[in-house]
């Protein structure tokens, strides 16, 4: 316990502060602890969370990814546009269709940052831009509006009427995160595969010293993160009805944000489901309280920078004095 | 080669490797071969090429001409770390190679995760076995504790730990003593022992003479790449050992001058700090080199610490030419002029990426401004070859990454960094870990030269014959107190062993 503890900060004081957050918002708005607004946080949040433990897998391999939000917007248009010349298709294959087209867009990503040796934020600011450009160009800025109808329809998996009338209900999009959640965290915790890559984050030479293979490992962590992205975009275009190629452009920092935030390490090797979650959370009560109580949205950047900013530099300072006491301790 | 009878197999034959890096010829041309069940030990200068064999025969570098690398009687042309390792070797690495984010657990038992097959991860299984061999070893480590959070001596047993881990039949061990106690260098002394008996065949790599010639059988020299020669150690004295690695005759002899007239430049009194050291009367004087000998934990460092401002002590004072001296931060300290080279030479302090010049010239970048305000480059190669050329440091060219050098070689750049800061009090922590006998000799030359023109220099040190023989006065540290002290000239080596290791 007090190893879970000492291990586990982050993610401990990111639980404590997010429950002392919520405890204030139930009391100062009687609109934040109704099941419609908890369920309703959950959907919206749902994409930003699949973005979110993609990204995670990446930061724990050391790297960095700018380019999965504009991914998404380019799996989507090209998986509408493909979906609809074949005649509709259907879950299953929007799915598969998404993944690969994500999958392949992550794959770019490693393969110019290990062929070239060029560092990630670099790499993938680059195909970031290109990525927009093209997705631009092809689409000439157009939406796509008629979809199919398995598509656009609302998944409903709960839903319950309160005594006033209003309706909470999940979708399927937070089954779906529910799932991308659980096979990430069975990824880097519960497999070795995973466990490399933890190492190749923490220290590149020592793993590839161990026989690691540095190549498969750059694979894994964007391709993983680029599925992610697929994903994060069909589910997106589930919860809006509409494929818009500009709509996602600028949402990555705020996810960045969020993981950093729950603990991963910008630099690798630390970072967990978690603490991802949890960071994820925090920024979304945050904005959905600021929003209850009526304040300025442009507070709500305020805040979230100022918490990274806390969040760590305290995590920094309690960790070394910790290995000092501990060091004395040892003796 | 013939072989003798079949009784003595070969774990390992090398013939003509060679590797270059840029420029720098790292091996040329070395045959090395090592028996089943042999203590082999691999010998030579800072930068002759022993962590480079070591990467060659792990696959970690590929050479540029092999005549023959054969493993167990297999002839291998390529070979991946994950080969070598199923083959049976495994290595403590010198720069130890662990994961500092990551369990001890993990850390030691590490190995197994590595392929792309996909396994789950069993963590008490795990927990299990990096126990048990942590057992063997006689350590007991807390195994969730990240690897972070320990000190460098316990990270090395981790490493060594990890070697131990997958039932090796080879083991390389580069410098695996260099941060480890007496007592656990005892213990890893004894189980390369019993390893050697059960037929494990084992490569040491140490710059401490001593213990090579107590555990090795034999001992092959490289110099400068290229192969000196193989020597049985049965007959050997350190001396001759020191003389075939550098090329010329080493001397050792107290050189201990009566300094008690001299002014004091640093003085404690009664210093204080629960828990680390108490009533602590210390002086060191213009010119001086006081040695500080005693057990790892005895509060060596931890006064070091407080010295450099790092710690602040509870009680006593302390003063620098007679001002009382008071400082809150290193920073303080330096401007004060105080330098120390601390015994963490692992992390060293060193920013890995950046070139040997502006590691070295970190902590002296004001002195190196130009007209402008600029920080100069040519003053900064300047300030570089300077130090190169006096410490004998084998590096490339100067803009090379600082990753680029051997271990004991990174050392050295460290010495040079705080002595551009021309201090007026030198705190050296235990600073020969790592580094060769020639070196050492060129390091203590230099240490004299420096007290000489009237540098204040405290001597931390593991090695008694080190500080007994570069010292003008030897202070024994017990248990946070000072316990006695010693003067070189009409003390002996084994008189001041038996005080400090009784
Ligand atoms: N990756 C590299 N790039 C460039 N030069 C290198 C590299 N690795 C080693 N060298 C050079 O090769 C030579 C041999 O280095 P090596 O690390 O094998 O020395 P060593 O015998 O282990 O020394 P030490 O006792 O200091 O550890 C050195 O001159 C070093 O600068
Ligand atoms: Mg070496």
């Amino acid at each position: 316990m007090n190893n879970l503890l000492r291990n586990r900060q982050v993610e401990f004081r990111l639980l404590v502060v997010l429950a002392l957050l919520c405890a204030g918002l139930s009391l100062a708005t009687d609109t934040f602890l109704t099941m419609a607004n908890i369920t309703s946080l959950l959907n919206n949040n749902s994409v930003n969370l699949i973005w979110a433990v993609g990204l995670l897998v990446v930061l724990i391999a050391g790297g960095i990814d700018i380019s999965f939000a504009v991914a998404s917007s380019v799996v989507q248009y090209a998986a509408a546009k493909f979906l609809i010349g074949i005649g509709g298709g259907n879950w299953i294959l929007g799915f598969i269709v998404c993944g690969i087209v994500g999958i392949g867009l992550g794959l770019i990503n490693a393969g110019l940052i290990h062929k070239f040796r060029i560092i990630s934020i670099v790499v993938t600011i680059a195909t970031f831009n290109a990525f927009f450009g093209l997705l631009m160009f092809f689409s000439g800025g157009r939406s796509i509006y008629s979809l199919p109808d398995w598509w656009s329809d609302r998944v409903i998996l709960f839903e319950h009427q309160a005594v006033d009338g209003t309706w909470s209900e999940l979708t399927l999009p937070f089954a779906v995160m529910v799932v991308c959640v659980l096979l990430t965290w069975i990824l880097i915790r519960r497999t070795n595969v995973g466990r490399q890559l933890y190492a190749f984050g923490d220290n590149p030479e020592g793993a590839r010293r161990a026989g690691v293979n540095i190549a498969a490992m750059q694979a894994l962590a964007f391709g993983w993160c680029g599925m992610m992205a697929g994903i994060a975009g069909l589910m997106q275009v589930n919860i809006v009805q509409e494929v818009v190629p500009n709509a996602l452009y600028g949402r990555e920092l705020e996810v960045l944000a969020a993981v950093v935030l729950g603990g991963a390490r910008l630099g690798g090797g630390r970072g967990t489901v978690t603490g991802c979650v949890l960071g994820v959370m925090f920024v979304a009560v945050t904005q959905n309280g600021l929003n209850l109580l009526g304040i300025s949205p442009f507070a709500f950047q305020m805040i979230i920078g100022a918490a990274i900013l806390v969040a760590i530099s305290t995590s920094n300072i309690s960790f070394s004095s910790l290995g000092r006491i501990r060091m004395e301790g040892s003796k | 080669m013939p072989e003798s009878g079949g009784a003595e197999r070969h774990a390992l034959r090398l013939k003509a490797v060679s590797k270059t890096f840029g420029g720098v010829k790292a091996l040329d041309g070395v045959d090395f071969e090592v028996l089943e069940g042999e203590v082999h030990c691999l010998a030579g200068e800072n930068g002759c090429g022993k962590s480079t064999l070591i990467k060659i025969v792990t696959g970690v570098y590929k050479p540029e001409s092999a005549g023959l690398i054969e493993l167990f009687g297999e002839r291998l042309d390529g070979i991946t770390p994950v080969q070598a390792r199923d083959r049976g070797v495994s290595v403590i690495w010198q720069d130890l190679a662990l994961f500092a984010n990551m369990s001890v657990a993990e850390n030691i038992a590490f190995d197994a995760m590595v392929g792309l097959r996909p396994r789950g991860v069993d963590y008490r299984g795990m927990k299990k076995r990096a126990g048990a061999t942590l057992e063997r070893l006689g350590v007991t480590l807390d195994l969730d504790a990240a690897l972070s959070t320990l000190p460098i001596a316990q990270r090395q047993v981790v490493a060594i730990a990890r070697s131990l881990m997958n039932d090796a039949r080879l083991i390389f061990m580069d410098e695996p003593t260099a941060s480890l106690t007496q007592s656990e260098t005892d213990r890893l002394l004894d189980i390369v022992r019993r390893l050697s008996a059960d037929g494990v065949a084992i490569v040491f790599v140490s710059h401490r003479l001593a213990e090579v010639l107590e555990i090795a059988r034999r001992v092959t020299v490289v110099r400068d790449g290229r192969l000196v020669g193989v020597y049985p150690t049965e007959g050997m004295t350190q001396a001759r050992l020191g003389e075939l690695m550098t090329g010329h005759m080493l001397e050792d002899s107290v050189a201990a001058r009566d300094m008690s007239s001299a002014p004091a430049v640093f003085e404690a009194n009664r210093l204080g700090r629960p828990g680390e050291f108490e009533n602590i009367d210390l002086v060191i004087r213009r010119g001086e080199v006081v040695g500080l000998c005693g057990l790892l934990g005895a509060g060596r460092t931890e006064l070091a610490h407080a010295m450099m401002g790092m710690s602040e002590p509870a009680t006593g004072e302390m003063r620098l030419h007679g001002d009382v001296y008071r400082p809150t931060s290193i920073r303080a300290a330096i401007a004060h002029g105080m330098a120390y080279v601390s015994e963490d030479r692992l992390s060293l302090g060193l920013l890995q990426k950046q070139s040997i010049v502006d590691n070295a010239s970190i902590s002296v970048l004001d002195r190196l401004l130009d007209g402008l305000g600029l920080i100069s480059n040519g003053k900064k190669l300047g300030l570089i070859r300077g130090w190169v050329e006096k410490l004998g440091i084998k590096i490339g060219l100067p803009d090379d990454a600082i990753s680029t050098l051997s271990g004991g070689n990174q050392q050295k750049v460290v010495l040079a960094k705080w002595l551009a800061t021309e201090p007026k009090v030198l705190i050296l922590d235990s600073p020969t870990v790592g580094v060769d006998v020639g070196a050492r000799a060129g390091l203590f030359r230099i240490v004299r030269e420096l007290a000489e023109q009237g540098l204040a220099i405290l001597l931390i040190s593991d090695e008694v014959t080190e500080a007994l023989y570069n010292s003008d006065r030897v202070l024994h540290m017990v248990q946070g107190r000072i316990a006695g002290e010693y003067d070189p000239s009409t003390t002996s080596v084994q008189a001041l062993e038996e005080a400090i290791y009784e």
